[in-house]
């Protein structure tokens, strides 16, 4: 009787020394559900989500505090990659994501511009270049076409400029089905 | 006659009537030149090529007009003499019907040649790195339809030793038959560039594989090894089996072996390159000649006189056509490339580049319009034909529900495209359409993904920059205070505050006599 609770006890001490152990040598710094949310999100920094950025909606979703269908330029692709990673049931998406805008790049208008640089400072990922009274231009490739410098520009010369499909990043259709058959979502 | 070699079989395969006999009964003939030249800047695999001209130009012919701008891209020569008249988007021959940057030349009638590199004759006695360069001058690339530079895939970099070339020869695809009759006429150079190729690459045996339906071609490649003692060279004739010129395909026949998923032939030692690639590579180091143009196959029922035609690179479609003998009134649909593997082409005033080895013009009874899709029966026929040993139907179900991940579980893109499941499919489910939307579909997932990356990149870093020149606003702001601190000691202080209560004391005697003033003032 004595030896057994011993051992149990001797047991339990162990696994638990063992436990306590690798819960500090193994420590995870960071939030890795929240990293691979971030890694699916789009990473436009837009604040349509109504959070300041893609890592801190992912860190929303991953805390529960927000749904996953609030991202409007990740659309329905993203929706169901978040509700796999995270085994939760897909949702519509929200009202303002629903309507899904193609890709758009910024566009700075040069004889308008009178480089005020406020929109230098509102780019999340410093996509626009100029200085102080010159001209400013955006970096197309690293445009996200998040619109946050279209408020800030005090006349109104950045446009956005819808991305044309070229040759390259042309796709091929899905086929269209025939009306008798179910079409899928 | 060289013995009969041991063949091996590959999966599938389909047997098609090969309408071969349409055009390739006359010799090729030369198209003149029309009024305006398309060059697209990309013919080929890879980068686009960046343009050397202004509008305004005159060149000459054979001159780089824009040059490859990358490792994996080639150069594009003016086929004749001429001006540039515009660099802007044109038609161009793709199935999107998408336009794109084209180097537009306006012939002068001159021909007047550029200076051309020195001809190689003793090719043996070169590098192969040399050799390479000279390809990659003369922006050959691979020619059967792919169009893969030339210069990239002869550069087998140390790597693996490869032992075998293999020449493909089998053109297998129904009605083409501008390899065929290049064989036939121009034997010697595709020997010599053989030649050339093996002492680049290093091969010690060379197989042609060649379809039996082609016993001329054959014949006079076997004449030419004769003539020019090429005994490592060989001529294997394949049965005629559709896709038995796919490159997988070819290489298993020929040799037994299987190319590794995600491999390149490279891996078991073997490089395939197009037939006429030879010859153009033969031009370019013999004779100094860029690639400037190309034989086209003009066939279907849907032009009066079909046959092969050596057109100058960026001549419009239409052109090549009514040269040629202009439409029956039958045609119903423009192909580009084969019935099985081409596509339709949006606009006939498109140029021919140097992937245009065949201009179908189909009567309807030939390219019949497509079927409604009915439900799949799951019959398996699509897996029995299938020459890499697919599942089409698996993936196919795939595709459909747009499930990319499980879509390429089964090894979508091993797909080689070759059309025999959609082919023998009887609910006529255009199964290689579902194919071809789930790999550019997963390719522009792909690009995307990468944006984002490199937009997470870019907005950490921002966002550490913002933080740090806060972190120094912040570091300066201290740094002054203390220093206002330090200057303004113990007797600084006192000196403040006495100059303060000096300052109080004069207002207070400042008020004290305005006060009296005005007592005195009013007492009056």
């Amino acid at each position: 009787m004595i030896a057994a609770i011993l051992t149990i006890a001797g047991l339990a001490t162990v696994f638990g020394l063992i436990l306590g152990y690798s819960a500090i040598r193994f420590r995870v710094e960071g939030d890795p559900i929240a990293d691979q949310i971030d890694a699916l999100l789009p990473q436009t920094q837009c604040g349509q989500c109504s959070f300041a950025g893609c890592r801190p909606y992912a860190e929303a979703i991953a805390a529960g505090e927000a749904e996953i269908n609030r991202c409007p330029p990740g659309g329905e692709t993203t929706m169901i990659a978040l509700a796999e990673l995270l085994g939760r049931d897909p949702v519509p998406l929200d009202d303002e994501a629903a309507a899904e805008k193609p890709k758009a790049v910024a566009y700075i208008v040069e004889e308008e511009c009178i480089g005020c640089t406020l929109c230098i400072q509102a780019c999340p990922v410093d996509a626009i270049m100029g200085a102080a009274k010159q001209m400013h231009t955006v970096i197309i490739d690293e445009c996200t076409g998040c619109e946050l410098c279209l408020p800030p520009c005090p006349v109104e010369c950045i446009h956005m400029h819808p991305l044309e499909a070229t040759p390259q990043t042309w796709k091929w259709p899905f086929p269209a089905q025939a009306p008798s058959e179910v079409v899928d979502g | 006659m060289a013995e009969q070699r041991t063949l091996w079989s590959f999966h599938g395969g389909l047997h098609l009537d090969d309408h071969k006999a349409e055009s390739n009964q006359r010799p090729v003939q030369r198209l003149p030149l029309p009024d305006r030249l398309t060059l697209p800047l990309h013919q080929h695999i890879g980068q686009n090529a960046e343009p050397v001209v202004r509008v305004g130009d005159l060149v000459k012919k054979g001159q780089v007009v824009a040059r490859a701008s990358d490792y994996v891209s080639a150069s594009i020569h003016a086929p004749t003499s001429g001006r540039v008249v515009e660099i802007g988007d044109q038609a161009i021959p793709h199935p999107s019907g998408l336009s794109d940057t084209c180097i537009v030349i306006e012939p002068d009638g001159q021909e007047d040649w550029a200076e051309l590199p020195e001809p190689i004759s003793d090719f043996r006695a070169e590098t192969p790195a040399d050799l390479r360069d000279r390809i990659r001058w003369a922006g050959i690339v691979g020619l059967g339809g792919a169009a893969f530079p030339t210069a990239v895939k002869v550069n087998t970099g140390g790597g693996r030793a490869i032992e075998t070339l293999i020449i493909n020869a089998a053109e297998c695809e129904p009605y083409i038959t501008c390899d065929d009759v290049i064989m036939r006429e121009r034997a010697h150079d595709i020997i010599d560039g053989i030649a050339i190729i093996r002492h680049i690459i290093g091969a010690h045996e060379c197989l042609i594989g060649i379809e039996d339906n082609k016993p001329e071609a054959a014949e006079a490649l076997r004449q030419a090894i004769a003539d020019k003692a090429a005994s490592e060279t060989e001529v294997a004739v394949v049965p005629t089996l559709y896709p038995s010129g796919g490159e997988k395909q070819l290489i298993r026949l020929l040799t037994g072996r299987e190319v590794p998923s995600h491999g390149l032939p490279a891996d078991i030692g073997v490089l395939c390159q197009n037939v006429a690639t030879t010859a153009a590579v033969a031009d370019a180091v013999l004779r100094g000649l860029p690639l400037i143009d190309r034989v086209v196959t003009v066939t279907g029922k849907g032009v009066r006189q079909p046959g092969n035609f050596r057109v100058a690179l960026g001549t419009p479609i239409d052109f090549v056509v009514a040269q040629s003998g202009g439409y029956s009134g039958e045609a119903h649909e423009l192909l580009l490339g084969g019935p099985m593997m081409g596509f339709a082409l949006h606009d006939d005033q498109a140029p021919v580049t140097k992937a245009t080895n065949c201009l179908l013009a189909a009567s309807l009874q030939e390219a019949p319009a497509p079927e409604p899709e009915r439900p799949c029966i799951r019959c398996g026929e699509c897996a029995r034909v299938c020459p890499a040993e697919l599942l089409p139907q698996q993936m196919f179900w795939h595709a459909r529900a747009h499930d990319f991940d499980r879509v390429q579980e089964y090894h979508l893109f091993d797909c080689i495209e070759c059309g025999c499941c959609a082919y023998v499919c009887p609910a006529q489910i255009p199964l290689v359409h579902y194919y071809r939307y789930a790999k550019t579909e997963i390719w522009t997932q792909e690009r995307e993904r990468r944006k984002s990356d490199l937009a997470r990149r870019r907005h950490d870093a921002r966002q550490e920059r913002l933080e740090r020149i806060e972190r120094e606003r912040k570091a300066r702001l201290r740094k002054k205070k203390e220093a206002l601190d330090k200057k303004s000691g113990s007797n600084a202080d006192a000196s403040k505050k006495a100059a303060i209560e000096a300052a109080m004391k004069r207002v207070a005697e400042k008020k004290a006599a305005q006060k009296a003033e005005t007592q005195t003032s009013g007492g009056e």
